[in-house]
């Protein structure tokens, strides 16, 4: 038996390790990415180390404007569910047994339910509202973040509710009791005993429902209308093109969570050696300079400061020369490439490929997706060039939209690519370029 | 009628089919130490409650100094309630515990430390005002639990069980003290419990309850001694119960064909018998002397040695008895032998077979 | 309404009038304003036809099926809602496989700091947003990504390998998205089985996959159902790993109801497109959980 109980203890380090390689990786790779100055995010080839994607995602001004957008839904989204799962909460414990699953199913509802469904159901209800209020062209309360707020504290609350809930279990109702007996009213009971109980649910039901408004798309990307949120902004940058200013964010949010989660580590062990006693305590924690030095205040303020200087040093960061040297690099394999074809050309009488313009390697590869491309060279014996080293302008990889670009209209290099075709029957073609709301006012 | 009253005027408490208290009448007298005892699921706790306020009675009246408590709240009725858990708030101080019924008055912070100490004077435990409860024991917590009821500065205390969580020897001696803090404050106290022991020592008087019903209000010694139901007979301390037709009856004195024999007994609550009615004749086992002349005969089943006490198993017409007494330095008896035994009249109680 | 007083003189009596109408109002202006009518204001949409603000009200505003007939007689998008519904349960599969030995590992193999560890190492990736997921996977698979780059340049294979066309990379991206939604139900499951259950099967010599099948799964049902559950109707209803690592030519369900309301403006089909994908998940899960055998009221988180 024992062999078999350390082969299985063996496959399960060797699972776990494989499993968080798959979670890991891909984050990895990410944070990566964010400092090759590459335009296209990648790692291989690496080009130079840089920081300047991170200023470019400064700079996009809709992304940030967006952000702001975030904070301000995500501030009344959770000013709004937290009092309302509380109220859930509160209801769910008090009513009678048997009405119980019921009211707990309803409010569970918006949970499971797609969030797409709450975000069209939401606009299209609150619009009609509007219009039965104040006339068939009303669009009063068609204001992009209203509605997000509204579609989002509808399930949003129902997490508040989830964590209120779980901490109201464990409340002693006699206590209660005890305060109305001892002379409170059940406003003063209300306020003095329950309420305290449960402040700390208080609190991590703020943040849960803060990050859960913050990063929902689903349901805003339909409600928010002609506005952008943080993750709208995101998306429809990414749709229109990439480049490692994405990968910045990644590495922003990552470095965020794990300052974030290890300095909640720090606060769990602290609790757990200060409740057990000093028996319980490690020699850091008793010796009184180590227990400041492990306080998840020191930790944190710590782990800012090393983030703080790591910015600063990287905005000082100049990859210029870097990258000078790698344009030089490109631009002297693009001569060489030139001279070979014009020799070709020269040995070859008869003119096979057509005008091939200046930039012979954009023109035969002008997306990643060689087989998307029917009419890519005609002839077909353009030069091949080497396919590892694609040009600095690589248009988004949705070849599929591109189909009317001819070989010749290769857009120039590091614009984004071509606006987005003309918007053909739904279901004929799946163009993923949607963009947002162009006109609001929506039949009945 | 003093503000310390406290009357139950028949009083019922039906949750849906199942009748919790039924048609309970007494009156407590103000400053007197009162005791609800009987079994789990006899309804003591309901009815304590329906006195804190906290269930409103079915039919009937509860009056508190007089006064018809009918929609009165918990929060405005002269009672506190000591819940079995205690109840004490575990996010404050013990000082704030037991301040806060002057808290919730609107007494000044000051006012209320120093309330709050005097209060643990009282209790024996100065200076434990800013511990945190968990930090007490047992029996501190639940001297802190009578600190802050005395703070609400009640009329009335009402006791769930206090001791049950205790152990032994702490028990015993908070018996004392629970008692003492009554004698000192003079309040009135009413407890329940389903231990006797507690009951007897330490109340004026006890109410015996079963299934919802008050079967016997008395002092302890009465309802020791003079049980007037069959209930109340067995369930506070031991007993034995011989089976019997009533033959005749003179006075208080009745006499019953039993399997022992002809016995007399003494009519428990003064009741008349006729002729052939079925009864119980109840006899404790420390009231069963051995009597070599006397009238019943017995064979052991066994003998048990207790420390101070003896109890003697015997059997006798197919009855089982127990006799207890004193033990010297004998040994003990070999089952099988046989004895004779005798017992006073006017120790025992006769009672009809069914009912009461 | 006589049990709606009586309840409200409860809530008064136990905590107060402000808290009662406080508790109340929330809840009603939740379920009323916030859940139900939404949903029943769309699904009466869905019925209608695609009027201009003008007509609204007036003669030609009746209930109607054509948008749910229009669907029905669309075989590309019934297509299209049938791939969703396999690839999203495909995916769940793919997740159950996944996650329940990682779930089992953590609630009976780690111990202490490994567990932390391996809790927090399962909260992180999640915390990033899916937009930002979603585009990781698209660098990796990219014809430019890391795994056609690592292929080419070990010479596995010589032009790129078009993975997201395939669809390959968007399975993978929704694979990896829900993870720590699946795991966690089934952990929850798994951890309130007594160690000792396990011991005694081995140790009366059961291989170990007929401990699992025998003892683990039984008592982890529950939250493989649940996790499976929250997973899919994530998985069916995703937006935003569709558009971004989608391929061209294949589509997700959710795709089609944002067109009909950006592209096409027809907020009454995009609504009944948004209902069929409603009924559509609920009955999927529903019929699974009739065929596994597990009651409704086990989704619990």
């Amino acid at each position: 038996m024992s062999t078999s109980a350390s082969s299985g203890r063996g496959f399960a380090v060797l699972y776990t390790l494989l499993f968080f390689a798959f979670l890991f990786g891909p984050l990895l790779i990410m944070t990566a990415t964010a400092f090759n100055s590459s335009s296209f995010p990648r790692i291989t080839p690496w080009e130079c180390f840089t920081t300047e994607w991170f200023g470019v995602l400064i700079g996009n001004d809709r992304l940030m404007q967006g952000l702001a957008t975030s904070i301000l839904i995500g501030v009344g989204v959770v000013a709004i569910s937290v009092p309302v799962g509380l109220a859930g909460a509160l209801a769910l414990s008090e009513i009678s047994p048997r009405l119980r699953p019921a009211l707990y199913t309803i409010l569970i509802t918006p949970v499971l339910i797609p969030g797409v469904v709450l975000g069209i159901s939401t606009i299209v209800f609150w619009g009609k509202l509007g219009r039965t209020l104040w006339g068939p062209t009303s669009t009063f309360f068609l204001n992009g973040i209203f509605l997000t707020i509204a579609g989002q504290v509808a399930f949003i609350s129902a997490y508040a509710m989830l964590i209120f809930s779980a901490r109201l279990q464990r409340f002693d109702p006699t206590l209660t009791e005890a305060a109305l007996d001892l002379g409170a009213s059940p406003g003063q009971a209300f306020r003095k005993v329950l309420l305290p109980f449960l402040r700390p649910a208080i609190g991590s039901a703020a943040f849960l429902t803060l990050l859960a408004s913050f990063e929902n798309y689903n349901t805003t990307v339909f409600t928010i209308l002609a506005d952008n949120t943080f993750t709208t902004a995101l998306a429809s940058k990414i749709r229109f093109g990439t480049d490692p200013s994405l990968s910045a964010l990644a590495v922003i949010i990552i470095a965020l969570t794990l300052i974030g989660a290890i300095t909640h580590e720090a606060y769990a062990r602290r609790r757990e050696a200060m409740l057990g006693g000093p028996a319980a305590r490690s020699a850091l924690y008793s010796n009184p300079l180590g227990r400041i030095v492990v306080h998840p205040a020191t930790i944190c303020a710590l782990l800012v400061a090393m983030a703080g200087m790591a910015v600063w040093k990287g905005s000082q960061y100049d990859a210029s020369a870097c990258k000078t040297r790698i344009i030089e690099e490109k631009r002297a394999i693009q001569e060489r490439l030139l001279e070979e074809q014009r020799r070709r050309l020269r040995q070859q009488s008869v003119p096979q490929a057509p005008a091939q313009p200046a930039t012979p390697p954009a023109a035969a590869n002008p997306s990643p997706f060689g087989g998307a491309f029917g009419n890519v060279a005609p002839g077909g014996s353009a030069p091949q060039p080497a396919p590892a080293q694609p040009p600095a302008n690589n248009p988004s990889p949705f070849g599929g939209a591109f189909q009317h670009l001819g070989p010749g209209a290769v857009p120039a290099p590091a614009t984004p690519s071509a606006p987005p075709p003309p918007s053909p029957p739904p279901a004929a073609n799946p163009s993923p370029f949607g963009g947002a709301f162009q006109n609001i006012a929506p039949p009945p | 009628m003093s503000t310390r009253d406290v009357t139950l005027d028949h009083v019922t408490i039906r949750f849906g089919f199942h009748t919790a208290v039924n048609n309970a009448l007494l009156n407590i007298e103000g400053g007197e130490f009162f005791s609800f005892l009987g079994p789990s699921g006899c309804g003591k706790t309901t009815l304590l409650r329906c006195i804190s306020g906290f269930i409103e009675p079915t039919e009937g009246r509860v009056l508190i100094g007089g006064k018809d408590m009918k929609r009165v709240g918990p929060n405005k009725r002269p009672t506190a309630l000591i819940f079995q858990n205690l109840a004490l708030f575990p996010l404050m101080s013990v000082a704030d515990n037991i301040a806060f019924p002057l808290e919730v008055r609107g007494v000044g912070r000051k006012e209320r430390r120093k309330r709050a100490d005097e209060l643990l004077e009282l209790i024996a435990l100065p200076g434990v005002g800013d511990k945190k409860v968990y930090e007490l024991s047992g029996g501190q917590r639940q001297r802190v639990a009578i600190a802050r009821a005395l703070a609400v500065e009640p009329d009335i205390l009402l006791l769930d069980e206090p001791l049950s969580a205790l152990d032994l020897k702490l028990r015993q001696h908070m018996r004392t003290e629970l008692r003492a803090i009554q004698e000192r404050v003079g309040l009135t106290f009413i407890y329940i419990t389903h231990d006797q022991g507690e009951a007897l020592t330490m109340s004026d008087r006890v109410a015996v309850m079963n299934a919802g019903v008050i079967e016997q209000i008395d002092d302890p010694v009465t309802i020791y001694e003079k049980p007037r139901t069959p209930f109340v007979a067995s369930f506070v301390g031991e007993t034995n119960a011989i089976p019997g037709k009533a033959v005749s009856q003179s006075g208080f004195d009745v006499a019953l064909d039993t399997p022992l024999g002809r016995l007399v007994g003494r009519s428990a609550g003064g009741r008349q018998f006729g002729a052939g009615q079925e009864a119980i004749l109840f006899i404790r086992p420390e009231q069963l002397t051995l009597d070599p002349g006397g009238r019943i005969a017995a064979t052991v089943v066994k003998e048990e040695f207790e420390g101070n006490l003896r109890h003697l198993f015997l059997e006798s017409g197919g009855i089982a008895l127990r006799l207890s007494r004193v033990g010297g330095g004998s040994e003990l008896m070999p089952p099988g032998s046989s004895v004779k035994i005798s017992f006073d009249t006017g120790r025992s109680s006769v009672m009809p077979a069914h009912g009461s | 309404m006589e049990r709606a007083k009586q309840i409200l003189e409860d809530f008064t009596s136990r905590h107060g009038l402000g808290v009662a109408l406080y508790i109340g109002a929330s809840v009603f202006l939740w379920v009323v304003f916030l859940i139900v009518l939404p949903q029943v204001t769309m699904i009466d949409y869905s019925f209608r036809h695609n009027l201009p603000p003008s007509q609204t009200g007036g003669p030609e505003d009746v209930h109607t099926l054509a948008n749910y007939k229009y669907f029905l007689f669309n075989a590309l998008d019934v297509g299209v809602l049938i791939k969703t519904v396999l690839a999203a349960a495909f995916v769940t599969f793919l997740d159950i496989l996944i996650c329940y030995p990682i779930a089992f590992i953590l609630a009976h193999s780690a111990t202490g700091v490994a567990a932390r560890l391996m809790v927090l190492g399962l909260i992180v990736p999640f915390w990033i947003n899916e937009i930002l997921r979603a585009f990781a996977f698209r660098v990796i698979f990219g014809a430019t990504g890391l795994i056609n780059g690592i292929g080419i340049g070990m010479g596995l294979w010589d032009t790129p390998i078009d993975f997201i066309r395939a669809d390959v990379a968007l399975y993978s991206s929704l694979t990896y998205s829900y993870i720590l939604l699946m795991v966690f139900p089934i952990y929850n499951a798994v951890e309130a089985l007594d160690r000792n259950q396990i011991e005694a099967a081995r140790d009366m010599g059961a291989p170990w996959w007929r401990v699992h099948w025998r003892i683990v799964l039984p008592v982890a049902k529950p939250g493989i159902a649940s996790g499976a559950t929250i997973v899919f109707m994530l998985t069916a209803g995703a937006l935003a790993a569709p558009q971004i690592i989608g391929g061209p030519s294949n589509l997700w369900f959710t795709q089609l109801i944002y067109q009909w309301f950006n592209e096409a403006s027809n907020w009454p089909r995009g609504s009944a497109y948004a209902t069929i994908l409603l009924v559509t998940c609920l009955a999927f899960v529903l019929l699974l959980m009739k065929i596994f055998r597990v009651p409704i009221g086990a989704i619990g988180r």
